[in-house]
């Protein structure tokens, strides 16, 4: 829910909104202006092959390559390219270091923005008029209620985000992590981590 | 120009409602939406920047009110019948089919 409330109108495959998306494509797949296998195509898309393992994978190269980790943060787009994920509709791309003096957080206040090439799409909370509205006011207190305490001495930073510009957060290897290879680093690295609105835990 | 949309700093709209596990798609139309828009900007029926602007100009309770796929859906039939690609006349009567009602 864009505003974090429900309606039943909407829910269920007879719903009217859902009747309304059928006659839609059926009249665009009527006039020829778009294929089923297409339609289906870009679903699989984007419910199977973009998500946060891609980022993870990106985040676990930056912790084990240094040389790669400064191309990362210099041209993020190419850098991401370079790992075969690729901007969906031309987006550019940058990436953000947390480190111990500075916590990047990601927000997109006017609708939902988000790296799909690296994430996926958003949750939707990430969507919500919650959380659009108040990482830009407060964004120590939404981090609060993510969980994540961040030290007074901490700056944080807060990035909006736009349909050209889209930001993806790289955050700080945990201790206890340094016998760890790139792909069990990986499999420690999570979508709010990447959001920035949580830290990457340490192993147990 | 501002509006509802741009919701930076804007107070009172209460805490952030998180989903364990949450699916990619709540609902199957949803799926079908995003890929039918996208489908329309890449044949160039529609550009990026005027599909959110089409959604930015949803009335604003109504904006509040939806769903974000249904903000792509009514985003999308806007444009479509502003350009004249559909008709409202012709996308009534295949709601009413598809829900077999009489027209």
């Amino acid at each position: 829910m864009g505003s974090g409330m429900s309606s039943n109108a909407i829910r269920g495959p007879d719903s009217e909104t859902a009747l309304r998306v059928k006659a839609l494509e059926s009249l665009l797949l009527e006039k020829g202006l778009i294929e089923t296998a297409a339609i289906d195509e870009l679903i699989e898309l984007f419910e199977n092959r973009l998500g946060p393992w891609n980022g993870a994978k990106v985040v676990a190269r930056a912790w084990t390559d240094p040389d790669y980790k400064t191309r990362l943060l210099q041209d993020g787009t190419a850098a991401i390219a370079e790992m075969g994920f690729e901007a969906v509709q031309g987006e550019e791309m940058v990436v953000v270091e947390n480190t111990a003096d500075v916590h990047n957080i990601v927000v997109c206040t006017l609708c939902s923005c988000f790296p799909w090439a690296t994430l996926g799409l958003p949750p939707v909370w990430y969507k919500s008029a919650p959380y659009r509205a108040r990482t830009a006011s407060d964004p120590r207190g939404v981090l609060r209620e993510f969980g994540t305490e961040i030290s007074e001495d901490t700056k944080v930073r807060v990035w909006d985000s736009n349909a050209e510009l889209r930001y993806m957060v790289l955050p700080e290897r945990p201790a206890g992590t340094e016998r760890l290879d790139e792909t069990a680093l990986a499999e420690l690295v999570t979508r709010d981590s990447m959001i920035g609105v949580s830290k990457v835990a340490r192993p147990d | 120009m501002n509006g509802v949309h741009d919701m930076g700093g804007m107070h009172g709209l209460g805490v952030i409602v998180r989903e364990e596990d949450e699916p990619v798609f709540h609902e199957e139309w949803e799926g079908r939406m995003l890929a039918l828009a996208h489908a329309m900007m890449a044949g160039f029926c529609f550009k990026l920047d005027e599909f959110r602007h089409a959604m930015e100009r949803i009335e604003p309770s109504h904006y509040l009110r939806s769903s974000y796929y249904e903000r792509w859906l009514e985003g999308t039939i806007t444009l479509l019948l502003e350009k004249g690609v559909i008709t409202q006349k012709e996308f009534d009567a295949r709601l009413d089919d598809l829900a077999g009602r009489k027209g």
